[in-house]
């Protein structure tokens, strides 16, 4: 299928700002739509609020467009529900980190087969600008007119303690790596986290001197490098990219289906599963 | 006859209530004085097909009930007062994108962590305006296990019927009482069941557009037709809108689907109420004390009359008006401090004959309690 069957054309041009990186990570998403060669009607997108979040109104696949932090748990649902469907979580740095934070974790930690992808621009910027949780310390933002003092997340790190069994991070300026690492996270059976460093030249790159969306861009090539690389040696204050975690950890579905399995075996051998005998019969 | 009549707690009658009505998906988080009902669901769901997840929160617990239903289940979270205060924001969410749930509230007393383990119905107009913004909502109550029963199953055939949010509010007396439930046999209750379109894969199908009956036909998620939800006003294909007149139709919509039919939506139970000149009107537990004033004063030749509600919102208040209509005195027995009694005296033509009977300490209202403010009202002392 070519990769505008995958988007709602009518709804184009988007609403993001020139220069943003969220439709270099919406163009990647669909090329690794298209290479997974999955069916429209098997995918559902849920996202949150935020510039990030609109991705899914863009996409002609099942969309759930929900409330600020919570499309993890949403997506929980939908995916407990019917574990045969694809489930696509775009989130930005509020979503994913902030309000959404405590659903991240618990979502890692249960490994259900969601791929979250977190827009990682440090800022808030459908709101116009404020720190976020991503920004770390010394940031200009429209709440940090002195520099922030928040000290970051480590989105990886952050994944891999969770247990998420398959974490990445890339940036929008490698947009080759990030169609593959988009197609190696959905092919995963279990919970993906796919860091995209991505820029927001409105917001960002305005207040902090970063320059134009190219600048930034360019930054992003030579401030990350790959993971176990020599330059990553020699330079450690470099952020390194590549799949820090790609575990084979069963998943929260599958084991639920494998509880169901015990659980009629018990009720086979018992007459009634364990915890039935609390209801007494007159 | 003997092997459906079970002895059991109003948590269990509730569980009993949903899974007739044909609950498979249920998301929940713990807390008192629900929680039985997350731990019955857990037995009895993976056995038959269904889906149980403990979630980390209120918050997910609502949000995840909401994205099984748009796969087709019928989902069910529970809850109490803390709990409740948590998922206001999803149940918002349900009510715009018309997303058929059900959520249980065992009142216990609040404000916050207020009396976990004691009852209360203070929860009454939290639940009619504790999500923001302008909308409607459908509240079913309770004061018996089989009206419990009852009103879990009417819970789920009203969500599916008008594509809402329904909340079951009942107090923990009810919750932790034991006393008699009898099921019924599949069939002997109507069960309303998921409205699908007709619309073939391929053809424009519009989740947001009413049928003459004013229902909407829904389309799992999963299936041919691939739409758009979202908690933005929508057009009727989904997608954001803010232009005026989506954005006025769809506030109407939601607000009229259920407040034009407050009259069906209606539910109550009555006792000599013919020739009252005193009218009790309560609802939950409290209900059962006013029952008992209302048969013993008729044995020493007063006139009291009982209504119970058993829908709380949309507000019957036109029944309320004219049950009330020749009374001398109005009491509203409750367990708050007059949430129900401000709705009386809104809807009745003399709000100064409405008066409350009240307990807010965590204890039942005894008939004594009521018995003192009818002496108290009349004139007679304590």
């Amino acid at each position: 299928m070519a990769i505008e069957n995958y988007i709602r054309k009518r709804f184009f041009p988007h609403i993001w700002c020139p220069g943003c990186g969220h439709g270099t990570v919406l163009n990647a998403l669909l090329r690794a739509l298209e290479q997974l060669g999955l069916s429209k009607n098997e995918i559902v997108m849920v996202s949150g609020i935020g510039c990030s979040a609109r991705i899914s109104g863009y996409v002609d696949v099942h969309t759930l467009h929900t409330l600020h932090g919570r499309a993890l748990a949403f997506a929980t649902g939908v995916k407990l529900s019917r574990p045969e469907l694809t489930i696509l979580v775009p989130m930005g740095d509020g979503d994913a980190l902030a309000i959404g934070g405590n659903h991240f974790l618990h979502a890692a930690r249960r490994n259900i087969d969601i791929t979250a992808i977190i827009l990682n621009n440090r800022i808030y910027g459908m709101t116009g600008g404020q720190f976020s949780p991503l920004s770390g310390c010394g940031i200009q933002a429209t709440t940090a007119p002195y520099s922030t003092i928040d000290h970051a997340f480590d989105v990886v790190e952050l994944s891999r303690a969770a247990g998420a069994s398959f974490v990445a991070r890339t940036t929008t300026f490698h947009v080759r790596e990030l169609e593959k690492m988009l197609v190696q996270a959905i092919r995963h059976r279990g919970f993906s986290v796919v860091e995209v460093l991505s820029q927001c030249p409105t917001h960002f790159g305005r207040r902090n001197k970063e320059g134009s969306a190219v600048d930034m861009l360019k930054k992003l090539q030579s401030k990350t490098v790959p993971l176990n690389s020599r330059k990553l040696e020699l330079d450690p204050s470099l952020v390194p990219r590549g799949v820090f975690v790609d575990q084979d950890k069963p998943e929260y579905c599958e084991l639920y289906d494998d509880m169901v399995a015990r659980s009629r075996v018990e009720v086979e051998e018992q007459g009634q599963p364990v915890g039935a005998d609390a209801r007494k019969e007159v | 006859m003997s092997e459906r009549t079970l002895f059991v707690h109003g948590n269990q009658a509730c569980v009993e209530g949903a899974l007739y009505a044909g609950v498979s998906f249920y998301a929940g988080y713990p807390i008192t004085p629900s929680s039985e009902i997350a731990e019955e669901m857990s037995v009895r769901l993976p056995a038959n097909g269904g889906r149980f997840i403990q979630m980390e929160d209120e918050i997910s617990s609502m949000c995840a009930i909401i994205g099984a239903s748009l796969t087709g289940r019928k989902v069910m979270t529970a809850t109490s007062g803390p709990g409740f205060s948590l998922m206001q924001e999803a149940l918002g969410y349900a009510i715009m994108a018309e997303i058929p749930c059900v959520i249980v509230n065992v009142m216990r007393g609040g404000p916050s962590t207020g009396l976990p383990t004691q009852g209360s119905q203070g929860d009454v107009n939290q639940a009619r305006w504790g999500t923001h913004g302008d909308h409607a909502i459908i509240a079913l109550t309770a004061s018996t296990h089989q009206a419990l029963f009852e009103a879990t199953v009417r819970a789920f055939n009203l969500a599916e019927t008008y594509r809402s949010p329904v909340i079951v509010l009942y107090d923990e007396l009810l919750a932790h009482m034991r006393e008699r439930l009898t099921l019924p046999e599949p069939g002997d209750l109507p069960l309303v069941e998921r409205l699908r379109t007709f619309v073939p894969g391929g053809v424009d199908y519009r989740p947001y557009l009413a049928r003459s009956d004013g229902r909407l036909p829904m389309s799992d998620f999963g299936g041919v037709h691939r739409y758009n939800v979202t908690g933005l006003y929508h057009d009727m294909w989904g997608f954001p809108s803010t232009d005026p007149v989506t954005v006025n139709d769809l506030l109407h919509h939601l607000h009229d689907k259920i407040v034009v039919r407050t009259g069906e939506l209606e539910s109550h139970r009555e006792y000599a109420l013919e020739d009252a000149d005193t009218v009790l009107i309560s609802y939950g537990t409290p209900a059962r004390s006013a029952m008992q004033v209302a048969r013993k004063g008729r044995d020493s030749g007063h006139r009291v009359g009982v209504l119970e509600l058993e829908t709380l919102w949309p507000f019957p208040g036109q029944l309320v008006r004219d049950v009330c209509e020749k009374a001398r005195i109005v009491i509203v027995v409750e367990m708050n401090m007059g949430q129900i009694r401000d709705q009386v005296r809104a809807a009745v033509r003399a709000p100064e004959r409405v008066f409350l009977a009240n307990r807010v300490d965590g204890e039942f209202i005894k008939p004594k309690d009521i018995g003192t403010v009818i002496r108290l009202v009349d004139g007679h002392g304590v």
